[in-house]
């Protein structure tokens, strides 16, 4: 546990506190009783009551980091293995990428029928990278983050996909997909769509409006919350497991087995939430696509 | 549970991710995934062809071998045909050609026969006149009974 003399309380809010840098508004008064200067400053947030302060004008730095950097080590895995492929026999980790690719395929032309270049890539970075951002999830939860705090970093939450800001984000990525290739292949049907859709009377229209709108919000909502639901709930198992560690000898090999049967659990949980996560994408663009 | 800037943050790390996934890493996987699909199935595909050109060329085979079959036992009937042909032949020469010896031996033994009944006939009218002299003593002129002896010879 990072601190000796932490309780449990504070020992889990810790470690569900991001690394935040954001604008603290002018005259708040900071951690050490000092006071944020006119105009406000770009600081690091230190403790809950700052990170709140700084509501929208804050950046989560480590969840941003390990985001970016799963996703550029599966772009620069994936971008290697594709200068490899050749129509020769494949091997080793070649094999592993076209696996994913191939299967990858499959699940998008069984969803979807339509054609646009843009599904089946876009299918594969939201798999692989929902995937490896899961994956944070079964490192030891103290490991990185201790070592961190030996090194002089206060908070690390080294899986981003517990913040629902990343799943918000790529979840509302889908959703302007959603909108554009809607306009784009249904143009005025679109609208149609939003409008006449379940009782085809113009009477009705503001029920219709009102029942679609919902409908089609509640899709990105659903999408980015399933995700950072599963995996916060997860992340919290693991973190309450760690800090049953701490309550005493006799509660080491329970918590032992505990960590371990929840970490063999979630290997099943976190694959298939990338796949969820994967699979819903490429439904709602299908719907997007599809002209009734 | 705050929503703040780095939900842009992750939105535009997304794009960018996607993008370069659609632009580098899609394309030449499935491009290579289905050369090599096609180059399968060309080679199967060629294995079938190779298997039909087999086949084809067995019942060739078989046809020429028939063919060659019919023909040697036509060859092995003409062949036969041919042999007992000469053998006929050679037969007819050779019943021919005893005839011919038959007919030389035929003559040469009259020949012999007649040389023979000649000498004999000679030999005869000197024994008769051997003997006739002996039994008449002197007196018979061999001369004057030759004529005598002579038609008895050749009545003999």
């Amino acid at each position: 546990m990072a601190g000796d003399n932490q309780t449990v309380s504070e020992y889990i809010v810790h470690h569900l506190t991001n690394l935040t840098y954001g604008r603290l508004p002018e005259g708040f008064e900071r951690y050490d009783g000092s006071s944020v200067p006119d105009g406000g400053s770009w600081v690091m947030a230190h403790g809950a009551e700052e990170i709140s302060a700084m509501g929208f004008y804050a950046i989560h730095i480590d969840s941003m980091l390990w985001s970016v950097g799963l996703g550029i080590f599966f772009c620069w895995f994936f971008y290697r293995m594709a200068c490899l492929v050749s129509e020769d026999s494949p091997s080793g980790p070649i094999n592993f990428v076209e696996m994913v690719v191939e299967f990858i395929d499959n699940t998008v032309k069984d969803t979807f029928h339509g054609k646009n270049r843009l599904i089946a890539p876009l299918a594969l970075t939201i798999f692989v990278w929902v995937f490896l951002m899961n994956l944070m999830d079964l490192v030891p939860v103290d490991l990185i983050p201790y070592a961190l705090g030996l090194a002089g970093v206060e908070y690390q939450k080294i899986v981003p996909s517990t913040d629902p800001n990343i799943t918000m984000g790529m979840a509302v990525g889908v959703f302007i997909l959603m909108l554009f290739y809607s306009i784009k292949v249904k143009g005025f049907g679109f609208v149609k769509e939003l409008t006449m859709n379940p009782f085809n009377h113009p009477l009705f229209i503001p029920v219709n409006l009102f029942m679609e709108v919902v409908g089609l919000l509640a899709k990105p909502f659903s999408l980015g919350l399933r995700l950072f639901g599963n995996m916060y709930a997860g992340e919290m198992i693991f973190i309450l497991i760690a800090a049953l560690f701490s309550a005493g000898i006799m509660w080491v090999l329970p918590a032992a087995l505990l960590q371990l049967g929840w970490a063999i659990f979630h290997i099943l949980v976190i694959t298939l939430q990338a796949f969820i996560f994967m699979v819903l994408t490429v439904v709602y663009l299908s719907m997007a696509h599809e002209d009734h | 549970m705050n929503i703040n800037l780095t939900l842009f943050g992750q939105m535009i790390a997304f794009v960018c991710f996607v993008v370069f996934c659609m632009r580098f890493v899609w394309p030449p996987i499935i491009a290579a995934m289905a050369d090599r699909e096609k180059k399968i199935a060309d080679g199967l595909a060629a294995a079938d062809r190779a298997n039909d050109d087999l086949a084809a060329a067995k019942e060739a085979v078989a046809q020429e071998l028939q063919q060659a079959k019919v023909d040697a036992a036509g060859i092995v009937d003409a062949a036969n045909k041919r042999a007992s042909q000469i053998l006929d032949e050679a037969k007819e020469a050779a019943l021919s050609e005893a005839d011919r010896l038959k007919e030389g031996a035929m003559t040469e033994i009259e020949q012999e026969r007649q040389r023979a009944k000649e000498q004999l006939r000679g030999e005869l009218s000197a024994l008769t006149m051997q003997g006739a002299r002996k039994v008449l003593g002197a007196e018979i002129n061999q001369n004057s009974h030759e004529r005598l002896i002579e038609e008895l010879v050749e009545n003999w």
